[in-house]
Formats: C-alpha cells, structure tokens, sequence
C-alpha cells in the first residue's frame, strides 16, 4: 500500500493553453474519448444527476412539478428533522451501532490475520482462509433468514441461552439483543473476507527486520509490537480513515430485513428512517433533508480523519 | 528454552483457534443443510444443535421446486447478472482503460470525477427519483443501470491496467494500433484475471443483490431470487407455498423446513463455484489493497 495516492503530475502535448492542448489531445485520442462517453454518462446520470436532485431537501418537493417547479421552504425540513422525536433516537442508535461495530468488529480481522500469520502449515493455513471467507459471499436475505430463524423461540440461539440458564424469547423482538445480534452477525459475516488485506499487508513486511529483531535480542512479543503492527499500521490507517468515513453509514439493508416496530427503540437508524420516509411515506423532500444530514456528516469524519492520520502516522487517502 | 515451550503452547493454542473459527463458520451453514433434509414432524418436536439430518426427507426440497416463484425468480436473477455483468465489464474496461493513458490531458479531472463519487452520493431518495424519472422503475433494467459500474471495482481495474508495462503500449503505438485495437489485442489478453476477478465481484454483487429490486419492483413476475427468498424467509410467506397440502398443522411443520429448503436452493450455486474460484477473488482484494 502506497503511503499516498501519488498525483500523477505528467502531462502530454508540453505548451499552449489547456483548451489548445485538449483540443489537440481530443484529436490524436479520439478513440480513447469514445471510450469514455458511456462511463461518463453513467456517472452524470446515475450518481451526478441525483446530487443535483438533493436541493429537494430545501424544498416542498411535488411529484406533479418536479424538482424545479417544487417551493423553496429553505431549512424547514432540517428544522423539522432535528425538532422531532426521532433525531435523538436515530442518531444516537446511528452512532451506537457504528461505534460498537468499530470497536469490535475493525480489529476482528486484524487479529485474525496475525494469528493466520503464525500458521506454519501451508495446508491448514489454505484450509482456514477458504473457509473464513466463505460467509462472505452468502447473501444478506439469507444471512438475515438464517438469524431470524436461528433466534426465534425455537430456534437454535435460544437453545444456547436456555442451556446456560436464561429463557427462551424471540430475540429480534428484544430491543436489547438488536445491537449484539447485528454485531456478531457482521463479524461473523465479514471477519475472514476483511483479513486478506491484512494479511496481505504482513506477508509484505520486510523479513530482514524480523531477523534484525531476533538479533537484538526481541521475542516474539516485541516483534509483534516493533515490526509487524508498525509494518501493518499504513493499511490499518487506510482502512479505519475509510470505516470513520461512513460512520452514519451503517448497513441499514440488514437492518430493514431485521427490525421490527418492536425495536426501533434500538434498531431505527438514519438510513432506514430516510427509507420509511422517502419510499414508505413518500415524504421525499423531509427524507432527503436527513440523507443528506447523513451524507455531510460521513464526509466531515473522512476530511478529519484523514488529517488526523496525515498528521500523526503520515498516512493518509489524499 | 523458556522461550520454545510458551511457543509451543502457543501453537496449539492457536491450531484450536483455527479450529474452532472453521466450525463457527461453516456450522450455520451445515445445520442449515441438515434441517432442511430432515423429516419436518421430527424437527418440529426438536431443539438443539444437530449432527445429522433427523430422518431424512426430501419433501420440503418437493415443495420448494414445486413453487414457480423460485424458477420465476432464477431466470430473473440470471437474465440481471448475465446482462447487468457484461455491461459491468464494457464500462469498467473502457474507464479503466481511459483512465489508465498517461498521455491524456483530461485523465486527473475525469478521474476526480469519478473518485469523488466514492465520498459523497445524492443519497437513496434523489436516486430512487433519477431512476423514477428515467421510467425504469418496474422494469429489471432498474436494476442493471444504476448499478452499471462500481467505482471501487473500476479503480482496481485501472490499477491492474497501469501496472502493465509501458514498453508494449509503445511497441503497439509503433505498429500502428489505435486505441481500440491496444486494448483488446494487447491490453486485455494480459488482464484475464483481473477481468475474471471483476466478473465474479460484479457477478456475485448482482446475484445478491435485492434492495434496488425491493424499491423499483412493483410486479411479481420480475422478482429476483433474492426478493423471492426475502417473501419466504422474512416475511413468512412459505405455507403460501403448500397451497392444498393437507391439513393446516401439517403444512406449519413443512413450513419450517421449507424455508431451510430454500436457502439451501438459493445458495449452492455460489457455494459450489466458490472453491474454484476463490483465488481470483483474492486476488482482486489484494490488487485493491496494496495499490489502491
């Protein structure tokens, strides 16, 4: 992994204005410009077209007179979002699943990469990994049809707890066990896929050092500490600077094949309160004021923590 | 000395680690496996972790091949990935190809462009609308087009395209070859395995898909798979599958199983090229990683 993602300063075609140089470029390039149109097409559609169609958040929006002919009413859909009861519950079941996914599950397949590193046969190494991964490329309806059935009241989680003691329950009924669930099934899900980065990173760390460690007199603690995490930290940087920047952005597909009124005390979170608004409600300029909320509040925590990172390790995405 | 026994305990420590992630991950899916197999009258009656299917009975197998929703659902499935992936792979050739020329004055803006995507989007609602307006909503092209390229994906393959060396791109410019022909006699015979990682990331993204099909599908006759399996799974749809078959207690029991059944259907296909294809998917995390 590169430190930084180098801007690549060559230019072709040496002097003359940039309309000069484009216009000959256009020429001598043509066939590349083709190549292009439909991939710019599709992003100006697709993902340009809908950024333009935020302003509806500053506006009463109105299928009938489409976004340009829909009122102005200024801030009055953020107001009416950060004065109802919903924005203290959303944010902070936002935030609290986010961070207890941070918390448990970004350092999950870190460390299960370093032990995987310390797997010496090749054949059990290569038997661990295909299965770990596997989880990865079940789908997310079967993944939440697995955990509904495997937590209703006969199911086989409720074995468990009945064993050790407790009570039987339908637990996606259970405010109290949303969180936990959606955790461990996501680290379930994602830990063995999320170590090949990883893991790729430690088979990349210079073996001299390991053998300049042992020299000094380093065990095989010091050596995890001294060479490997700090031969690994650049990805580890890259990959929390990346995770912090979708803080808001919780898997909120899981969550609507999950929850349940029941629960929204603990499951509701922004991205599924926009999808009962917007598509349910068809309340589109309100639901869009908040996914947009979402949306600046990710990117202020990819810019701060990218400078943040920048300064102390010097890695950084830009 | 001191230091190879803690070592050795280490060893095994961690063997059993290993041991126990392999049986917490395939477990599930094994149970799974064994449930669906098993006679539903016995499973009803049962709780506990299971070794072995309780019987062995391939009714709800019966009954979920009986039920057209799930062919309906296939073809659907397999007309998105097979249309949608090749669209994939032309458009993310092309931009990463585009994106990939030294030589072109436009490169860095057009990449800005792109990459900027990655950070901030309209959001759900002023896409739903996009797609609403375009008249897609209710066709599967709803759910081919928005998703036409991943811009994680376009950049790993425009990482994989730099990497080539640049010697052949000049001995190409040298015998003539225009753009076209560098990236498909030169360029892309070289990329086959990253053009194959990039049909399984796209193919596999399409397959499981089912949140586009859940907003932009009204009628029945074009769900996919995965929206098929949601109305079984979650929304306890599976006794509409039993229509007539026997008495309501009866039909309760299969139901359970059935729905075991159905997972089994929908996920062997994945499961069973995974192994095959496992390092190609690895592969295309690792160019990814190290030089994203």
């Amino acid at each position: 992994m590169k430190n930084k993602i180098q801007k690549n300063t060559y230019v072709s075609g040496g002097k003359g204005s940039f309309a000069a140089r484009f216009a000959s470029d256009l020429k001598v390039n043509r066939a590349a410009y083709i190549m292009i149109i439909p991939v710019l097409l599709f992003y100006i559609v697709f993902a340009y077209s809908p950024m333009y169609g935020v302003i509806i958040a500053f506006k009463d929006y109105d299928i009938s007179t489409g976004i340009l002919g829909s009122p102005w009413v200024g801030l009055a859909n953020f107001k009416s979002f950060f004065s109802s009861m919903y924005f203290g519950r959303v944010l902070k079941n936002t935030l609290t699943i986010s961070l207890c996914s941070i918390l448990f599950g970004f350092p999950a397949p870190i460390i299960l990469a370093l032990l995987l590193n310390e797997v010496k046969h090749k054949w059990f190494l290569r038997t661990v990994q295909t299965i770990t991964y596997l989880p990865h490329f079940i789908s997310l309806v079967v993944i939440c049809g697995m955990i509904k059935n495997f937590t209703a009241q006969d199911g086989i989680v409720n074995y468990i707890v009945e064993f050790f003691g407790g009570t039987r329950s339908t637990l996606l009924m259970n405010a109290n066990a949303f969180v936990p669930i959606y955790i461990i099934s996501d680290i379930w899900q994602g830990v063995g896929w999320g170590s090949i980065v990883y893991f790729a990173a430690l088979t990349n760390v210079d073996s001299e050092l390991y053998e300049a460690c042992t020299l000094d007199g380093g065990g095989r603690i010091r050596q995890v500490f001294t060479v490997t995490l700090p031969g690994i930290m650049p990805t580890i940087m890259i990959m929390l600077i990346l995770r912090l920047g979708s803080i808001l952005g919780v898997g909120y597909e899981k969550i609507i094949l999950l929850y349940n009124p029941t629960i929204f005390k603990t499951a509701d979170v922004i991205s599924t309160f926009v999808y009962r608004k917007g598509l349910v409600e068809s309340d589109f300029g309100y639901a869009t004021a908040v996914g947009l909320f979402n949306s600046l509040v990710n990117v202020i925590f990819l810019v701060g923590a990218n400078l943040i990172s920048r300064k102390l390790t010097e890695t950084s995405l830009w | 000395m001191h230091e190879t026994i803690w070592r050795k305990l280490f060893v095994v420590i961690n063997s059993v680690f290993m041991l126990f992630m392999i049986v917490i991950c395939l477990y599930p899916m094994l149970y799974v496996v064994f449930v669906s197999l098993s006679d539903s009258n016995l499973f009803a009656q049962y709780t506990g972790f299971l070794y072995k299917p309780l019987g062995f009975c391939l009714d709800s197998y019966a009954a979920v091949l009986k039920n057209p929703m799930i062919g309906i659902g296939y073809l659907n499935t397999i007309f998105i990935v097979v249309v949608g992936v090749s669209l994939n792979i032309i458009l993310t050739v092309f931009g990463a190809y585009f994106l990939s020329r030294r030589d072109i004055v436009v490169k860095n803006a057009v990449m800005g462009i792109i990459v900027f995507t990655m950070f901030f989007s309209g959001g759900m609602i002023p896409t739903y609308l996009t797609v609403q307006n375009l008249h897609l909503t209710n066709t599967l092209w709803a759910l081919i087009l928005p998703s036409a390229i991943s811009t994680y994906n376009l950049i790993i393959m425009r990482t994989s395209f730099t990497a080539l060396p640049i010697s052949l791109d000049e001995a190409a410019t040298i015998d003539g070859a225009g753009h076209f022909r560098k990236l498909f006699y030169v360029i892309l015979p070289l990329s086959k395995a990253i053009v194959a990682v990039m049909v399984l990331f796209y193919g596999v993204g399409h397959w499981n898909s089912w949140f586009n099909a859940a907003i932009y599908l009204n009628d029945k006759s074009l769900y996919p798979l995965q929206l098929v399996l949601r109305e079984i799974l979650l929304q306890n749809d599976s006794q509409n599958m039993l229509q007539g078959a026997g008495n309501v207690e009866d039909s309760m029991k299969i139901a359970e199983t059935i729905k075991y059944a159905v997972i089994v259907v929908a996920t062997v296909p994945i499961l069973t090229v995974y192994p095959f294809l496992q390092k190609y998917f690895v592969k295309g995390v690792m160019v990814g990683a190290l030089k994203g």
